[in-house]
């Protein structure tokens, strides 16, 4: 016998039944189809103004760093003097998003941009997020052709862009975009939540950061509320 | 992997001996337990997603087949393979498949339980592809050919000196030659010399924490990033995961995930928590050309309708460890497979057969606290009782031990007997310890009185002190 057969065969045994009935299948079909909640923490019940603070504290008490920035045509100077502040890198690996087109970096000259995946040699990387989560600080990353995932992962120093209005309370609210966007029962190839930079306590119970994702996360809230 | 439960007493004595073992793990106690209580005060509603967490995995459990044939439609419509395993050989032998035929020389590996009880390391070394370990904690205990002492914290038994030195001997050939003591120059350098290794590997294999039927995703949580540059640089990507991961829908893993963390680390979220949902699409500029799920049942499917079937809900959140005095004590390689802990003496009976693994039930002195603490209420006390009672039934118990527990349950099933027979023990003991109150020496349990004095009872028992108390009362 297979060994699919004779697993699906023992779990049924086991439990002391057949296949499921029909109707019973279907019950449990609707239950998908119906992705309904369970309780939801009341710590996300505020005004938005309010999450979009929670989300700067939250993100902030997981040592990432977070800037507000008035409009998207702030970033590269934010993104410049981070860079200079932290005596990082000028080389920038973008995501090729189109939400990045219009960035008016004739005004910092001293940023090399490229667009692509990630290369091993990056060591800074600009990405939007999909979604942040009020309720713990989290970005929510979609992967797409012009979101490639490595960019969250391979470069030590990591700057992400995000708009007010992409911050919502919690992790149902990021899956809810994503169904809007991608469909029903489809995800993109990668959905990554992000909260706080990479860090290990593997030796001796010590805390260290960038253990081999990015050291340093950095968070660019654009406030596009009015 | 080897398995050594057989030798719990041996290895828990030399265990309380080694002062490595003593300093790494009464660490434990101030560290994972505190963070927990602190983050789950902090959540109102804990107790509750608790509640809904233990409902929510025995509705799985009870429909398993239906998730995990929905699961499988859905991974295949996102253009992966799903394969069925029932035992350790079988998913060994479809990984190295895999791998073969992804050509592979060299695969890395995000941290697995199920890849550490198949033994797939040891597996594709045999067969000529080098695996590489890219947690931390578990690539230093791949230097060292050791197995993890934690769920999560896989080096914890690991001294940073000893770090230092297996550093030292293995990275010389990539040109690391000093010998570094400060914890972050360690991480690193490890950080360097595994960054060649993610992107020269032909395979990426990962666990997975709980797998989308909804979506046909695997999902992994870590800290480090580490899983995720594993799946996503190679070419093919492989997640290995036992069959009760299955889980509905997104909702219900948030659900989950809400408790995960807080359990195991005292985090509100670990850094990184990935869903990974067939091959890369069409125009997609990285990510994996292949995605494969290997499914493994050993054992988990023989667990449902049986009176241990709550072992299923399990997380691998390591709370249970992290709360144990005995665990604390005795490390985690004294358990002797690969889960230690409360969840190790109540489930390692199963997969290693009882007679192996007979004394881990006995490994507990029952305080409770692995089922207070566990975010799915898996009662193990209840678990490992009855392994003891199987243990007696079955005649694993050897005859000395099983004697006086016939002897102790003749005396218990006649109540006046024993009464008469405590009110002398009483008395006796009393005579035995003189002025002081205890006893420095008892016959027949010198394992007992060679670390520690006896209190000796004060004369009366319990049941006569109570009576009395009533009749003055009254």
């Amino acid at each position: 016998m297979p060994s699919r057969d004779k697993i699906f065969s023992r779990i049924r045994h086991n439990l002391g039944r057949g296949p499921l009935k029909e109707e019973a299948a279907n019950a449990l079909k609707t239950r998908i189809e119906g992705h309904a909640p369970h309780t939801i923490p009341k710590r996300t019940d505020i005004p938005h103004k309010e999450q979009v603070d929670l989300f700067e504290a939250k993100a902030t008490a997981l040592a990432a760093t977070v800037a507000r920035l008035n409009a998207l045509e702030d970033v590269p100077e934010a993104l410049r003097d981070y860079l200079a502040a932290h005596n990082l890198s000028t080389k920038v690996k973008m995501a090729p998003d189109k939400i990045f087109d219009d960035l008016p970096f004739d005004k910092t000259p001293m940023l090399e941009i490229t667009r692509g995946a990630a290369a091993p040699s990056d060591e800074v990387s600009l990405t939007p997020a999909f979604a942040g989560i009020a309720e713990t600080g989290t970005l929510c990353m979609a992967s797409g052709p012009d979101r490639p995932s490595t960019l969250n992962f391979l470069p030590e120093n990591h700057v992400v862009v995000i708009r007010a209005s992409e911050i919502t309370g919690t992790l149902e609210d990021s899956w809810a975009r994503l169904r809007e966007k991608f469909g029903a029962g489809n995800l993109p190839r990668t959905v990554n939540f992000i909260s706080g930079p990479s860090r290990t306590a593997d030796i001796e119970q010590t805390l260290i950061m960038g253990a081999h994702g990015p050291r340093r996360l950095h968070i660019l809230i654009v406030d596009d509320d009015g | 992997m080897q398995v050594t439960s057989r030798r719990f007493k041996e290895g828990a004595h030399d265990a309380l001996h080694d002062k490595n073992i003593q300093q790494a793990f009464s660490k434990v106690k101030s560290g994972f337990p505190v963070a927990r209580a602190k983050s789950a005060s902090e959540l109102p509603e804990f107790e509750e997603l608790r509640d809904s967490a233990r409902d929510l995995k025995n509705h799985i459990l009870e429909n398993l087949d239906y998730y995990l044939e929905y699961f499988e439609e859905q991974v295949q419509l996102q253009g992966g393979r799903v394969h069925w395993c029932s035992s350790y050989a079988e998913a060994r032998e479809v990984v190295l498949h895999i791998c073969r035929e992804a050509k592979a020389k060299t695969v890395t590996k995000g941290k697995s339980m199920i890849t550490e009880e198949m033994a797939l390391n040891d597996y594709l070394s045999e067969h000529g592809i080098e695996p590489i370990e890219t947690d931390l904690g578990e690539y230093i205990i791949q230097l060292a050919h050791e197995y993890p002492s934690h769920i999560i914290a896989p080096a914890l038994h690991k001294t940073k000196d000893q770090v230092t030195e297996l550093f030292h001997e293995n990275h010389g050939k990539y040109g690391f030659n000093e010998r570094l003591t400060d914890p972050q120059a360690l991480v690193n350098e490890a950080r360097s010399v595994l960054r060649d290794k993610y992107v020269a590997a032909d395979v990426g294999i990962t666990g997975a924490n709980f797998l989308i039927a909804e979506t046909g995703s695997t999902v992994i949580v870590t800290n480090e990033g580490n899983g995720d540059l594993t799946q996503s640089l190679p070419k093919t990507h492989i997640a290995v995961s036992s069959i009760e991961k299955v889980v509905p829908t997104l909702e219900d893993a948030s659900l989950f995930l809400r408790l995960l963390a807080r359990s195991a680390t005292g985090q509100e979220m670990s850094v990184y928590t990935t869903f990974s949902t067939g091959p890369k699409r069409m125009e997609d500029i990285d990510g994996p050309a292949n995605f494969h799920v290997v499914l493994v049942d050993s054992g988990r499917s023989d667990l449902l309708g049986s009176d241990k079937q709550d072992l299923l809900r399990c997380l691998k959140c390591g709370a249970c460890m992290n709360h144990c005095p005995v665990y604390q004590a005795v490390g985690g390689h004294s358990y002797g497979w690969v889960y230690p802990g409360p969840i190790g003496a109540a489930l390692n009976p199963h997969m290693v057969g009882l007679e192996e693994a007979r004394h881990l039930p006995n490994a507990s002195t029952f305080c409770g606290r692995c089922e207070e603490v566990c975010p799915v209420r898996i009662p193990l006390p209840k678990i490992m009782r009855h392994w003891r009672e199987q243990a007696f039934e079955t005649q694993v118990t050897p005859k000395p031990e099983r004697w006086g527990i016939g002897i102790w349950a003749f005396f218990a099933k006649r109540p006046k007997l024993y009464r008469l027979m405590t009110r002398v023990s009483a008395r006796a003991l009393k005579l035995m310890a003189g002025k002081k109150g205890v006893i420095h020496k008892l016959p027949l349990m010198k394992g007992w009185s060679s670390v520690r004095d006896f209190p000796a009872p004060e004369g009366a028992t319990f049941m006569e002190q109570w009576k009395k108390q009533q009749r003055e009362g009254k």
